[in-house]
């Protein structure tokens, strides 16, 4: 249609893109003259925003879609929580989403969202996330902004630092937290020495489908792996995670795993092992896992169980993995659009810690290690460092970067975003935030080309900032331009849950690709149906299928006799329309799940188990057309020993 | 003579653009259909602009108890216009052709343009007498029965050239590049005719 529409009416079009025009440049050169900040997040009705961001929803298990830089929320994502709203996890196509090794897990605590690269650069193909509680890694799409595929990571705990991805998205990235006995085993928490390890893993992506594979495990010493980040440029091929707890404690963390002065960044030369994988090497571990995928075409996941995983012990690949020491607990572990600089944000330290991809090269070269851990080489402090930030902050967690040689990290304590430069790392600019920011996201920050405009800074604690809400408010976050030397805070806006990353990119990376419907004529559901003639109903044993289609404004059948209490009974229902933005809804009487919203050529699945006798009602959920309120049926539901035939009509 | 000749056969060949190319377009842009719904007219057939354009004005349609919009099948104009475009443009073509070999005079030209220009305005005549059946012949049972101000049954048609309000709809309609080019073709075997009225003079050439 695009180009069609303005073919015609060019009079009347080309008057409003006139007027348009006009209105743009006037907004423009007041925005230059720097008076007004409001402007600069004035999206005005109808227009749209220039970016996109994503944000990771922490305990609500899900992922929000807002635009840069208006703050306004469009979508809120369900990926590791179940999902009323549109039935996610309710729903019988998508409840194998959420089936895990400990059977269906329905929420998870979504932390890291990433999306996918090539070349180092946002393709925006996918977003990937991690799920921390009960390891798992998504993967959604961006062209329907549905959650695609899930898959539990064995051997890991605390799935936090993940889900990064390798500049081609060859590899999503997960590391453990928490190390674990591994395998599992009934063992005394005393003995987490020597026998508690950290498992990183390498999940591979495959390029058309974005199917991911587990390809190795490599198992750590017993560390916490904190958070991750990938090698970009000239450090392609390697990947650096922070680590924590090098004491190896396991009680009262917060002070035991506190002494050491410096713990470490691990740097792993994934090619190196993948290499060594390629080869024969590794050893296969039995395990269990879940992996879970959806398909488009029949609108449905299926959950398989896989019992085998490649380990890799770092000692049988000598050269791949060095240890980093940073000081102070490192928490944010960031790479450089250039991939020269490692950031080491050491949690309870002053000042940042930046180590050189070339010199640790160079130490590597040289063999100068300063011991080694578990029989991985420890390089020295002092031959790899590049410089050190003088903050002037307290707590530094995390740092992004604007492509123009700019870096800004969060201080969680100091509650402020710093910015600095890299290579001579002086402070150039700091501005506070509202309060105890964790993490910040410039879209583009985490690849070699930034789209560095604007920062969203996301803060834990809210308290004054918005009309109080009871003692639990959401989140608050801050928007700042960062195109000029000094930040300059525009906006302030409330989250969802807990953001614990945030990704963003240009919005024209991923708007074309947005679909408005699924096409009926390719949906494979095993139980729609593409014409309304062949709307029926199916008995076998106790269970009842009914194959149902919408319409604006009716269900066919929209009358059903000869159910009867005890049934399991299925509604399929097929939404037929194929107009964008015409969602139909389904909700039955005493329905134990959740409605099911189903988009234009979709099919979903309710389970209803009826229990008492009666002509019972159900309905459409969204208000789809003026006789949405007319959009009904009714069902009557006979005693389990009644002979009633099964019948159904639509206008008879 | 022999540049009206030539005219005379692009004119004519100009015409074969309508088995391409649409002929006349109607779009139907409401509050929530900022991207309008469009029908492309072509001599054989209806067409969506967008794929499902149809299906959903049908939809639509289905409100205020109008027909669904006709298939091929379901007209005879779209299988006797192809014919008639088809065969006024070879005829078009021969005329010219002969033209050329100075075996007619340049009257021939007009005398086509006046029998495509008749056909034309049949053709146009029947498009309303179309419009106004499919916008006034609605079911009895329809949801929505709206009236005029002054009390008839209120009409849908789409108006036949331009703008029309249409309840919470804009309907525009207006010739698409298949028209276009065929009025183009016409107007130059129009101007064939001008030119080749006159003995061509050797120091025109």
């Amino acid at each position: 249609m695009k180009t069609n529409i303005i073919s015609v009416n060019i009079l009347f079009l080309g008057l409003a893109v006139l007027l348009l025009a006009c209105g743009g440049s006037d907004k423009g050169s007041n925005g230059a003259l720097g008076s007004s900040i409001a402007e600069k997040v004035y999206v005005a009705p109808g227009e749209r925003d220039e970016q996109y961001a994503f944000l990771s929803g922490g305990y609500s298990g899900n992922l929000t879609v807002y635009g840069l830089p208006s703050g306004r929320m469009f979508k809120e994502i369900p990926v590791f929580s179940q999902f009323p709203t549109s039935g996610y996890g309710y729903s019988e196509e998508t409840k194998p989403m959420l089936n895990t090794s400990f059977g269906f897990i329905p929420w998870d605590d979504l932390h890291h969202p990433d999306i996918s690269q090539t070349n180092g650069e946002l393709d925006g193909r996918w977003i990937f996330a991690n799920g921390n509680n009960t390891p798992r890694i998504a993967r959604i799409s961006l062209s329907t902004f549905e959650t695609e595929e899930i898959i539990e990571v064995p051997n890991s705990a605390g799935n936090h630092s993940s889900s990064f991805i390798t500049e081609n998205t060859e590899y999503v990235v997960a590391g453990t937290r928490f190390s674990v006995p591994v395998p599992q085993k009934d063992i005394s928490i005393s003995e987490y020495k020597e026998n508690f390890k950290g498992a990183l893993t390498f999940i591979a992506v495959d390029q058309e489908h974005g199917h991911m594979d587990i390809k190795f495990q490599i198992l750590m010493p017993g560390f916490n792996y904190d958070l991750s980040h990938p090698g970009r440029g000239k450090s392609h091929g390697w990947f650096f995670f922070s680590t924590y707890n090098t004491e190896e404690a396991n009680t009262l963390l917060e002070v035991n795993a506190s002494q050491n002065d410096k713990d470490f960044i691990a740097a792993i030369n994934w090619k190196m092992i993948e290499e060594y994988v390629n080869n024969g090497g590794g050893t296969k571990m039995a395990t269990n896992y879940a992996h879970n995928v959806y398909d488009e075409s029949t609108h449905s996941a299926t959950s398989t169980m896989k019992k085998e995983v490649l380990t890799v012990n770092p000692m049988d690949v000598p050269g791949a993995i060095y240890f980093l020491p940073t000081p102070k607990s490192p928490h944010g572990c960031d790479v450089d659009p250039s991939g020269q600089y490692i950031i080491g944000a050491g949690k309870l330290s002053a000042n940042i810690t930046v180590h050189s991809f070339d010199k640790m090269l160079a130490a590597i070269e040289a063999k100068k290690f300063d011991g080694d851990a578990y029989g991985i080489p420890i390089l020295n402090y002092d031959d790899i460092l590049a410089g050190s930030v003088q903050s002037g902050g307290l707590g530094p967690l995390h740092t992004e970067f604007d492509g123009r040689g700019n870096a800004y990290t969060t201080f969680f304590i100091s509650s402020e975003v710093v910015k600095w430069k890299l290579g001579t790392w002086e402070v150039v600019d700091r501005k506070p935030t509202f309060y105890s920011v964790g993490h910040l996201m410039i879209p583009g920050g985490n690849s070699r080309k930034p789209h560095g405009k604007y920062l969203v800074a996301m803060n834990k604690i809210t308290k004054d900032r918005y009309l109080p809400t009871g003692p639990e408010m959401e989140h608050s976050a801050q928007i700042y331009d960062i195109s000029g030397e000094k930040m300059e805070l525009l906006y302030d806006f409330p989250t969802h849950g807990e953001p614990h990353y945030a990704a963003g990119a240009n919005a024209d990376l991923i708007v074309n690709n947005s679909k408005k419907i699924y096409r009926l004529n390719e949906n494979n559901h095993p139980y729609g149906i593409r014409n309304p003639g062949d709307a029926r109903i199916e008995r076998k044993g106790n269970e009842v299928h009914i194959y149902m289609s919408t319409i604006r404004s009716h269900f066919t059948p929209d009358n059903i006799e000869g159910i009867k209490v005890g049934d399991k009974v299925y509604f399929h229902i097929t939404n037929h329309e194929q107009d964008f933005d015409v969602p139909h809804g389904f909700a039955m009487i005493g329905q134990g799940t959740s409605e099911l919203l189903v988009m234009p050529g979709q099919t979903k699945t309710s389970l209803w188990e009826p229990k008492r006798v009666g002509v019972w009602p159900f309905y459409c959920t969204d208000f789809c057309s003026a006789l949405h309120q007319e959009m009904q049926g009714y069902i009557r539901v006979s005693p389990a020993n009644s002979n009633i035939e099964l019948s159904w009509s639509l206008d008879e | 003579m022999k540049t009206a000749s030539i005219l005379m056969i692009l004119g004519s060949i100009l015409l074969f653009a309508l088995f391409f190319l649409p002929m006349w377009n109607i779009r139907l842009g409401a509050p929530q259909y900022p991207g309008p719904l469009g029908i492309d007219i072509y001599i054989n057939g209806l067409k969506g602009e967008n794929e499902f354009d149809i299906q959903n004005i049908d939809g639509l349609n289905h409100y205020i108890g109008m027909k669904t919009l006709p298939k091929p099948d379901d007209m005879w104009e779209f299988s006797v216009f192809p014919k008639v475009v088809g065969g006024m443009a070879v005829l078009g073509i021969i005329i010219g052709f002969l033209g050329l070999i100075d075996k007619i005079p340049a009257f021939w030209f007009l005398l086509w343009f006046v029998a495509m220009s008749t056909l034309g305005i049949a053709g146009i005549y029947d498009f309303n007498l179309w419009l106004v059946d499919y916008g006034s012949d609605l079911d009895p049972n329809a949801i929505m029965k709206l009236v005029s101000p002054d009390g008839t049954p209120m009409q849908y048609n789409p108006p036949l050239i331009g703008h029309k309000k249409l309840l919470n709809f804009d309907a525009y309609s207006y010739p698409r590049l298949g028209g276009i080019l065929m009025g183009l073709g016409m107007t130059l075997t129009l101007v064939a005719f001008f030119l080749g009225r006159k003995p061509v003079t050797k120091t025109k050439v």
